[in-house]
């Protein structure tokens, strides 16, 4: 029996289940040296701003049980080279791309994504609002639904063509429902969720927080399941919202748990650090799963949790 | 960037050396291809393992067609399991990562400096460079004799072999430092090599261009990914256009040109970084 492991994101038709990850994969042509890009169901590129940008100083990572912390803090080319070198790289291998945009200012939000509007190759725009290794957690957009809705609202205004628009959550907020359906008023056509929490290690001997930017994002297996709820809790109040699930995902059976949550694709980020062949050998596990479990399809089990009541 | 291959490799003998332990890695693909300065990432733990990130070791032997060689020093969780593991365990691997040493294009003498277990690659260097017909240089320091690696080797393979340690209990009381310049006039050598603890390799990148020789450093940084995907093991590296950029120390390094690399400024975003902060900006 052959598995049917497409799925769509709303307009965005997806031949494969899992995606990258934005900040997971840099934009894909690293991982070209242990799998064919194209065949993904899309790569999440880093995100992106206007200008080029350092980010934190080091360190910038700490192990943790079944995660780690980062504190990258969107280092990056900025949005012309990233358009010459990286998309221009994704295109012509034929990759399903999805670009991760990363505005200081709502302005920000909506010149980058009008200087992409008119660029080929883009199958979704990933709005990412809740990085939280900025320098104010006032910028973390989308911590209130004030800004995280201008952002969207800024973002639709310049954004003419079909390719959906995807708003990033975090689950740092009292009540992520609410921040779900502010975007949606406000134009997302899907959400991507759940970005990194945030956490802090410290180093007992320097006596000081182990990351040179202090505080950093958590992820891996171990955010998993607030991962899961937030989807959970997400697709029972918006059923229609098509959501892009992601947090720790490691196996085939990690990815199925998002699917049965809502989530209609997954992404898969910390993970590929450690195996940067796990998007490939989780589409793979997550038909085994399937199959085993009797389905036919990845369309059939989204939102399959919500049926026992 | 190097053609890495990601595969499941045998152990074929684990033994302890000194402080540090050797291990070679069944591995014919990826043995073909490494040069000196490679390194190779590691996976540990068991398939459900809490420990997510590979573990980074340069490599310091390759068989063709056969092995390749690492030596680790049980360090944190990670390499402590890694030393647990027997003769025909299986380990996934990544390799051959980075950017190797480069080799002078004609035949000079060469320094190899190594701190501790940073004398890893210099026998693979070592034996190439003497393929070139170079004269080569070997100076060993550690803190104390029993942190010395690989010296008897490396008299094999090298001219000759100067060894430092701090407390004296073994060669030369002092550091790597305080030997080279020496040795670079003796030898008039027209490139240094070192791997070894970061405060070393600055203080070794100094004396080179002090003296106007080419240095070639191999960095140590945390790494997340070995790949260049996550971004965490940077450093601000000066390029041909004389800008500053945080560089990842795992694909366009580990090996850095020494008068090219910020030692000052390694774990800090310089003011004059290419797309660096601006203060009260985003």
């Amino acid at each position: 029996m052959s598995i049917d492991l497409s799925t769509n994101l709303g307009a965005l038709q997806l031949a494969a289940p899992t995606l990258t990850a934005s900040g997971c994969a840099a934009a894909g042509r690293e991982l070209a040296q242990f799998g064919d890009v194209a065949t993904l169901g899309a790569v999440v590129t880093k995100s992106i701003m206007l200008n080029a940008r350092s980010g934190r100083p080091t360190p910038r990572m700490a192990e943790t049980p079944s995660g780690m912390l980062n504190s990258i803090g969107l280092q990056g080319p900025g949005i012309e080279q990233f358009i010459e070198k990286d998309l221009a790289w994704l295109t012509e291998h034929g990759v399903t791309t999805v670009v991760s945009i990363a505005g200081g200012t709502v302005a920000e939000f909506g010149e980058l994504a009008g200087r992409l509007n008119g660029e080929p190759g883009i199958a979704a725009l990933e709005v990412n609002i809740s990085c939280p290794n900025v320098e104010s957690r006032g910028q973390v957009f989308a911590c209130n639904h004030d800004s995280a809705s201008e952002v969207i609202r800024t973002v639709r205004s310049q954004w003419t063509n079909s390719a959906p628009i995807l708003a990033k959550l975090t689950p740092d907020v009292t009540d992520i429902v609410s921040i779900a359906q502010s975007v949606v008023e406000a134009g997302a056509d899907g959400l991507s969720m759940i970005n990194t929490l945030l956490g802090m290690v410290i180093d007992v001997d320097a006596m000081r927080p182990m990351l040179g930017g202090k505080t950093g994002g958590l992820s891996g297996p171990a955010i998993r399941p607030v991962a899961v709820r937030a989807v959970y809790q997400v697709h029972a109040a918006l059923p229609d919202t098509p959501i892009l699930g992601m947090g720790g995902i490691r196996t085939g059976h990690d990815a199925l748990e998002f699917l049965a949550a809502g989530a209609s694709a997954v992404s898969i980020g910390t993970v590929v650090f450690g195996d940067p062949s796990a998007p490939w050998r989780i589409a793979r596990e997550l038909g085994e799963e399937l199959e085993t479990r009797g389905y036919r399809s990845v369309r059939e089990v989204i939102g399959k949790a919500h049926q026992a009541g | 960037m190097s053609n890495a291959q990601q595969l499941t490799s045998t152990i074929t003998s684990i033994t302890r050396v000194g402080a540090y332990w050797h291990m070679v890695l069944r591995a014919p693909s990826i043995a073909d291809a490494v040069l000196p300065g490679h390194f190779v990432a590691v996976a540990v733990g068991d398939a459900g393992s809490s420990m997510l990130l590979r573990r980074a070791f340069s490599i310091h032997n390759a068989t063709i067609g056969e092995s390749i060689e690492v030596i680790f020093a049980e360090h944190g969780a990670g390499t402590k399991w890694l030393a647990t593991q027997k003769v025909g365990a299986q380990l996934d691997i990544i390799a051959p990562l980075g950017t190797p040493f480069i080799l002078p294009r004609s035949t000079m003498s060469c320094v190899l400096v190594a701190g501790g277990y940073g004398s890893a690659p210099m026998g693979m260097l070592a034996r190439a460079l003497k393929r070139q017909g170079c004269h080569v240089e070997v100076i060993l320091g550690a803190a104390s004799g029993d942190r010395l690696f690989g010296v008897l080797d490396l008299k094999r393979d090298a001219d000759n072999v100067t060894v430092t340690t701090d407390d004296g209990s073994s060669g030369v009381r002092g550091r790597v430092t305080d030997v080279l310049a020496e040795i670079i006039g003796q030898s008039g050598a027209g490139v240094v090599y070192a791997c070894g603890p970061m405060p070393m390799l600055k203080a070794v990148a100094k004396v080179a261009t002090e003296h106007s020789v080419y240095s070639q450093c191999a960095v140590e940084e945390a790494m997340a990914c070995g790949i260049g995907v996550c971004m965490t093991c940077v450093l601000p590296v000066i390029g041909d256009d004389g800008q500053t950029r945080m560089v990842r120390s795992c694909v366009e390094g580990p090996v850095f040109r020494g008068d090219r690399v910020r030692w000052d400024d390694v774990h800090t975003i310089p003011a004059d970084t290419v797309g660096a902060p601006i203060p009260g900006g985003h």
